[in-house]
């Protein structure tokens, strides 16, 4: 009897933060300076994805919105959050009209990967894999979804050697508390027990900032990254 | 006077000794620490090829001596020679390999890593190493499992499984012909094989370094594949893929059986080059038919039976 009150406050102490105190960050994510101009890209040696575009895609290496936001920017918790185990959904990364859609992918370690090919022709994907075994697969139209995991933490850059102006990334990260911006540059990393975070911000091209952010209570924090233009 | 000179000169003597021991511990230190100093000494590891068993303790001399001058003494394909090759040295510490009897992204298997030792690789300067006896490259082998921790947590993928090759018909050829189109693999190699389709000028390796497609054309009786000369070899490279390199695996996208008729086609891509598939092929005519898919097993499971194996 004695022995079960102290059970009952540990069990309130480890559970109730989780469930009462959500703490959330957010934020934006802008860049200062003039970033190179995407180059248009010609789909004209691929008639099937080339008529997909009416007006031509350009490259996405750095993509802005209004008012100096930076799309694309992977933002997670790289220290101080738990290291929970993969989500069982899988993540989607679709090839059509000879284009990555998302251009940027974030998954768990472990996560499974679906590639999917939309178009009417053949890609090859290659994650060019460092940190993990590096492969290469054919998917011809109309082949079911290629499936497959990374067991360690990096940022993969994906590329379709058949279509040279393709290319995307694979964030494989060891947390669920990723975002990555999209319109507005915008970020929300919700559902945070009270703790110290550092809070990673991770663009392709102008490589990656931290932030130390700590979450006391219920509350919502807000922070924002600002990224230096690279001039070429 | 004569002594005063000689003063002047044990003087110079003794400055200069000065000067070169005091700027020798600053010249230790402004010198970059390059030389290979792995932290600890490899793990000890093996290779098992039939009944040999290699050790890689006993593969560091010959390492040193006739590998180390190109894949560098920490396995990472930076030795002395590297900036002036062509493909670049294999990089051991990353274990990504091109010729492979395994699937993509596994670990070769022992064999494929004393194969390829023994059969040196085609357009690169890695020479055919038939001087080392087999206990030698068994050696070797599980030299190069020293250098990445992959080969200690991962074990080499499965071999492939291929079936006996079917005869060479003209027809094998024609359906392998329309495998060739329909799986796009003139987008790099060209339509005639020569290693000038549309994408073959963009390609580069997993290392930015530009490749070339292989040109079919261009093989003589005397050429080689990288991976090996026989028609097996061919099955292997587009099954596996070429790891390291844009080209992708077929394995699944290809029936093992449609597998032998794109072998088939290949081989009539070589159009210098003596072979049975080129033979049939001069007996046609010389001319490859268009393929007509075959409705006939399609049709068969409307009669209610179950489908046989075919």
């Amino acid at each position: 009897m004695r022995a079960s009150k102290p059970c009952i406050a540990v069990a309130i102490a480890t559970l109730c933060p989780a469930l009462m105190f959500a703490g959330t960050i957010s934020g934006k994510v802008t860049y200062t300076g003039t970033p190179v101009k995407q180059k248009p890209i010609s789909m004209a040696k691929e008639p099937s994805c080339d008529k997909q575009h009416p007006t031509p895609i350009t490259t996405e290496t750095v993509v802005t919105g209004a008012n100096n936001t930076l799309e694309n920017v992977v933002v997670y918790i790289s220290a101080g959050g738990d290291d929970a185990n993969a989500p069982s959904q899988a993540v989607t990364f679709t090839q059509k009209g000879c284009q990555y859609t998302p251009h940027v992918i974030a998954l768990h370690t472990g996560q499974e990967l679906h590639v999917v090919n939309a178009d009417q022709t053949s890609h090859n994907i290659h994650p060019m894999a460092k940190a993990n075994p590096e492969w290469n697969k054919s998917q011809p139209p109309g082949s079911p979804p290629i499936v497959q995991k990374f067991d360690n933490p990096e940022f993969i850059s994906v590329k379709c050697q058949i279509h040279p102006w393709m290319h995307g990334w694979f964030a494989v990260l060891k947390t669920n508390h990723v975002s990555v911006t999209g319109d507005g540059g915008t970020f929300t990393l919700p559902n945070l027990p009270p703790g110290k975070y550092t809070v990673t911000a991770w663009h392709e091209d102008y490589g990656e900032q931290k932030q130390e952010v700590t979450i006391t209570g219920n509350e919502t924090k807000s922070i924002d990254f600002s990224f230096k233009a690279k001039a070429f | 006077m004569k002594n005063s000179k000689s003063m002047k000169f044990r003087i110079g003597i003794g400055c200069l000794a000065l000067g070169v021991m005091s700027t020798l511990p600053l010249f230790a230190q402004d010198v970059p620490d390059v030389g290979p100093h792995p932290k600890q000494p490899p793990k000890a590891m093996e290779s098992h090829i039939g009944k040999v068993t290699g050790h890689s303790k006993d593969a560091a001399m010959n390492y040193r001596r006739y590998c180390a001058g190109c894949h560098g003494d920490l396995g990472d394909g930076n030795g002395e020679n590297a900036p002036w090759l062509d493909p670049k040295p294999r990089d051991f510490t990353i274990a990504t390999f091109k010729c492979r009897s395994t699937l993509t992204g596994t670990l070769p298997t022992d064999q494929d890593l004393f194969n390829t030792i023994g059969r040196g690789v085609t357009n690169s300067n890695m020479p055919i190493w038939n001087t080392f006896s087999d206990q030698q490259r068994a050696d070797l082998v599980a030299y190069i499992k020293t250098f990445s921790p992959r080969w200690e947590k991962e074990k080499a993928g499965e071999p492939i499984k291929i079936p006996a090759e079917p005869a060479v018909t003209i027809d094998s050829i024609a359906h392998g012909k329309a495998l060739f189109t329909k799986l796009e693999c003139w987008k790099c190699h060209g339509p005639e094989g020569k290693g000038d389709g549309p994408s073959a000028a963009t390609l580069t390796d997993s290392k930015d370094q530009p490749i070339r497609p292989y040109n079919f054309a261009a093989g003589t009786d005397d050429s080689r594949f990288k991976c090996g000369g026989t028609n097996q070899d061919i099955y292997k490279i587009f099954m596996t893929g070429v790891d390291g390199t844009p080209m992708p695996s077929f394995a699944d996208t290809i029936q093992p059986n449609d597998a032998w008729d794109l072998v088939h086609f290949l081989r009539t891509l070589q159009v210098h080059r003596h072979s049975k598939e080129n033979d049939v092929l001069k007996a046609a005519g010389g001319k490859i038919p268009a393929y007509v898919e075959k409705e006939a097993p399609a049709a068969q499971p409307s009669n209610g039976a179950a489908g046989g194996g075919n």
